[in-house]
């Protein structure tokens, strides 16, 4: 088939959110030809949603704060299933990052002494998220687009990838479609960056948008990458649970590190109730204690309703299951008692979208809130250095890599690693890019893919992929999601079955040029991929550990606290095996044991 | 089952024609969730951007009963419902399909802004600037690049006027640049040359549809004309800048 646009360049970018612009800088900076490829319009992606902050230790309130505190506090959310060494870079290069990113222009809140103001978040022991209010993402993804765009991007809008093509062994390209008008684009490059964010869509109650599918572990598996860790979901355990139409919308963390606490109906703080042992010693044991933080967190300890996310969402799920649940079956979330200044400086589009969305006024009236399906800690497997990949010339960073969250990841620490690992990412594939030749593109693959895509628009009749989506929604809601047993997992594979038979009778009506159905009949058997994966790794380990709730194995084990579950695509067919987690060196355990 | 009624615009730029669409309501709907609703039960194939649903990107701009809007912060129930919603494309960009324009044009102007300059560039320092320093600049910096700025403005919108003015968007963001405490470029003789500051007639229109509700006018504008008029219209400096000239 010759119907299609090249581009050629040295390295494409798949994804523009935060880890992909970051990248396009890196690789630019190394004298690359950057392509940058997004499913949105640029500054659109999922980055804009964070709200928080970005964690580096740079200890500007907290003078005690340095990058070994970040490594411990990294390490012990994950519950020890993370790469050390991704973690040990993270935390060392975090703060670098942000004051740079201040040099191209972000404009963070500030301290009395005028540096960059720090917040305090879940699971992390100082306060330690830079941002602007509650809106930290927009003004990362935006200096970043700016930066980039001021370099010289090459930005191809609203294109989907498809397909990854190789030449042998190694990474030469990729194939997409244009949304607006269903072109095929065909991109010669030397090396890719994958930096497609993560996969939230195909649950019903999720902070994630259209874009979040899968994409990267799909095109990833199917050039040969290894996954890694599929089953550990991040459930954030404050969405908006009413009205209906806000559902799993976000509730930024920020609102318990600025004195927000948790209620159930009756009125107790519940957390002190689920407090773990392992936490117990820098977590708040009275009510008073926690008050007292909120104004002096230097002699207090945190207030539990900052553990970790995983175990605050446990006990919403908990409490909820108890009866002591919202009057709509959350819990409630309160911060009115900080004063209604306070709340909106701080705070600012939590009030508004409050107000606007719910009818809620927030600095009167608690919010009602139940975890949302919000982050995923699994991915592609990365080396901790360069990103790269086990298949030469395609590289990972961002969410849609894995190694630095382990089984949990702390609230803050999304933004800073997609800043510290798009850098690193860019550099190595423009490096990489530089020093190879181009390989050859396949016209077979290109055609066998293209096929596929046209194939829906070809048939008169047959499934609907908005029906097949929304019982793909309610299956992995249902099994898959806080709570999972093997029962619960194993009937929401059977379905899965079921739904990928047949999504391969999808019809659509309609043309190629910005159809909504013909765009979700392909991403559809993304979903159905990924689900996949995550369901066949969560039934794969037995044990309880961050995100993954096993309610027939409800301890962690001490075999799997040692072991990271590996997926590949063999004949078509996704294998698991495991594999150890990499040895901390000595000089690093102490850290953790101190 | 309360239902509400939505006319939606269906075509392009060459042609087009309202459709009529009946969805059953619920509690808290915006007009996102119809439109969603239509596609997923009625009509696969209606066009229309979103991303995150939470008034956070600025995808979802559309005209609401003629009114410029963002459909995910626009409640059903806040609108009339006795008669049918009317939904259009934004009128100022070329419509691609449906609710869908081509927005293209405001990403080749961003391109053309010249970016933060530094003093002290290459340095690794922290930046030090005060809070009160850099409220504005983060109160500008506050845009979602949603569009509706540019959508309302009379010089865009009435005039098509494209070659003369950047937009409102594109005022606050060199506003931004302009009012960092840091920044040390200077943009006056592109603002005027180039941005057409001076073309803005101050009517507001901008400010009234912005959805984070910053003050594009009085805020931005404004003070950019007035930085302009210091430059160049002002006779002390115009003789100072006389006497420069070699």
């Amino acid at each position: 088939m010759n119907n299609y646009e090249v581009f050629n360049c040295d390295v494409l970018v798949i994804g523009a959110g935060g880890a992909g612009l970051r990248a396009c800088i890196g690789a630019m900076e190394k004298g690359a030809k950057v392509g940058l490829v997004t499913k949105s319009l640029l500054g659109k992606a999922h980055t804009v949603m964070a709200e928080g902050g970005a964690a580096a230790a740079l200890g500007n309130l907290d003078t005690e704060d340095n990058w070994e505190v970040h490594f411990r506090d990294t390490i012990r959310g994950g519950k020890f299933l993370a790469n050390w060494r991704t973690v040990e870079i993270f935390a060392r290069e975090a703060p670098e990052r942000i004051l740079e990113l201040e040099r191209y222009g972000a404009v963070f809140d500030r301290t009395g002494k005028g540096l960059i103001s720090q917040r305090a978040f879940g699971g992390h022991k100082y306060r330690r998220l830079a941002h602007v209010g509650d809106r930290t993402g927009l003004e990362i993804i935006r200096t970043l687009q700016d930066k980039a765009v001021s370099m010289g991007i090459f930005d191809y809008p609203e294109l989907t990838i498809i397909r990854l093509l190789k030449d042998g062994d190694r990474i030469s390209g990729a194939v997409g479609y244009r949304r607006m008008d269903g072109g095929i684009v065909v991109f010669k490059a030397k090396a890719v960056v994958l930096a497609t964010g993560g996969w939230g869509r195909m649950y019903r109650f999720t902070s994630n948008s259209w874009e979040s599918t899968g994409d990267g572990v799909v095109l990833a598996l199917r050039a040969g990458a290894e996954l890694k860790d599929m089953e550990m979901v991040q459930f954030h355990p404050t969405g908006m649970i009413w009205p209906p139409s806000m559902r799993g919308i976000l509730v930024t963390e920020g609102v318990r590190g600025d004195g927000g606490i948790l209620l159930n109906s009756k009125g107790e703080r519940f957390m002190f109730n689920y407090v773990p042992e392992f936490y117990r010693k820098e977590t708040a044991e009275t009510l008073e204690e926690a008050l007292k933080w909120v104004h002096d967190k230097k002699n207090y300890r945190r207030p539990p309703e900052l553990l970790p996310r995983d175990v605050v969402a446990r006990a919403i799920y908990k409490e909820v299951q108890a009866g002591r649940g919202s009057e709509h079956g959350g819990v409630y979330l309160q911060i009115s008692h900080m004063g209604a200044d306070y709340i909106r400086k701080r705070l600012p589009s939590m009030v508004d979208q409050f107000l606007h969305l719910g009818n809620v006024d927030i600095t009167k009236e608690p919010m009602e809130v139940y975890p949302t399906i919000h982050y995923t800690m699994g991915g592609v497997t990365s080396d901790p250095e360069t990103c790269a990949t086990n298949v030469p010339g395609l590289y990972a960073c961002g969410e849609v890599a894995t190694g630095l969250h382990g089984a949990n990841r702390l609230g803050g620490n999304s933004l800073s690693d997609l800043l510290v690992f798009g850098r690193r990412a860019g550099e190595a594939a423009g490096e990489y890019a530089m020093q190879n030749e181009s390989g050859e593109i396949s016209e077979s693959e290109i055609s066998e893919e293209v096929n596929l895509l046209m194939e829906p628009l070809r048939r008169e009749s047959g499934e609907n992929p908005y029906q097949l989506h929304t019982e793909l929604q309610d299956t992995m809601q249902e099994h898959a999601m806080i709570a999972r047993t093997e029962e619960g997992l194993k009937r929401a594979l059977e379905k899965i079955h079921e739904l990928k038979e047949r999504a391969k009778k999808i019809a659509v009506k309609g043309d190629t040029c910005f159809n909504p159905g013909w765009h979700q009949a392909r991403d559809i058997q993304v979903m159905l991929t990924v689900s996949e994966v995550i369901v066949r790794s969560a039934l794969e380990r037995k044990e309880s550990r961050g995100g993954h709730w096993r309610l027939d194995y409800d301890l962690e084990d001490p075999y799997w606290a040692q072991h990271n579950i590996i997926a590949r695509l063999e004949n078509g067919e996704i294998k698991l095996s495991h594999r150890k987690v990499p040895e901390m060196p000595e000089h690093l355990k102490k850290i953790i044991e101190g | 089952m309360a239902t509400v009624t939505l006319n939606i615009f269906r075509g392009n730029q060459e042609k087009g024609y309202f459709q009529s669409y009946t969805v059953e309501t619920f509690e808290g709907m915006v007009v996102l969730d119809a439109i969603h609703k239509i596609q997923r039960e009625q009509d696969a194939s209606l066009a229309c951007r979103w991303n995150c649903k939470a008034a956070k990107c600025g995808s979802c701009s559309a005209e609401i009963n003629g009114k410029p809007r963002l459909m995910c912060k626009t409640r059903i129930d806040s609108l009339p419902i006795e008669e049918p919603i009317i939904v259009t494309p934004l009128k100022t960009f070329p419509v691609i399909k449906d609710l869908v324009c081509d927005v293209s044009w405001n990403y080749e102007i961003a391109r053309k802004i010249p970016p933060l300059k530094l003093a002290d560039e290459g340095s690794k320092e922290p930046l030090r600037m005060m809070q009160e320093d850099v409220e504005r600049v983060q109160e500008f910096r506050k845009c979602i690049e949603c569009f509706l700025c540019q959508n309302v403005c009379h010089i865009l919108r009435d005039h098509q006027r494209k070659d003369i003015f950047f937009g409102p968007r594109f005022m606050i963001k060199l506003a931004a640049l302009e009012m960092h405490p840091l920044d040390v470029e200077d943009r006056s003789e592109f603002l005027k040359e180039v941005a057409g500051v001076g073309v803005c007639n101050i009517t507001k229109c901008c400010t009234e549809v912005c959805p984070e509700e910053i003050h594009i006018t009085d805020n931005g504008i404004i003070p950019l004309k007035e930085r302009v008029a210091d430059v160049y219209f002002d006779p002390i400096r115009g003789l100072l800048r006389w006497l420069k000239t070699p």
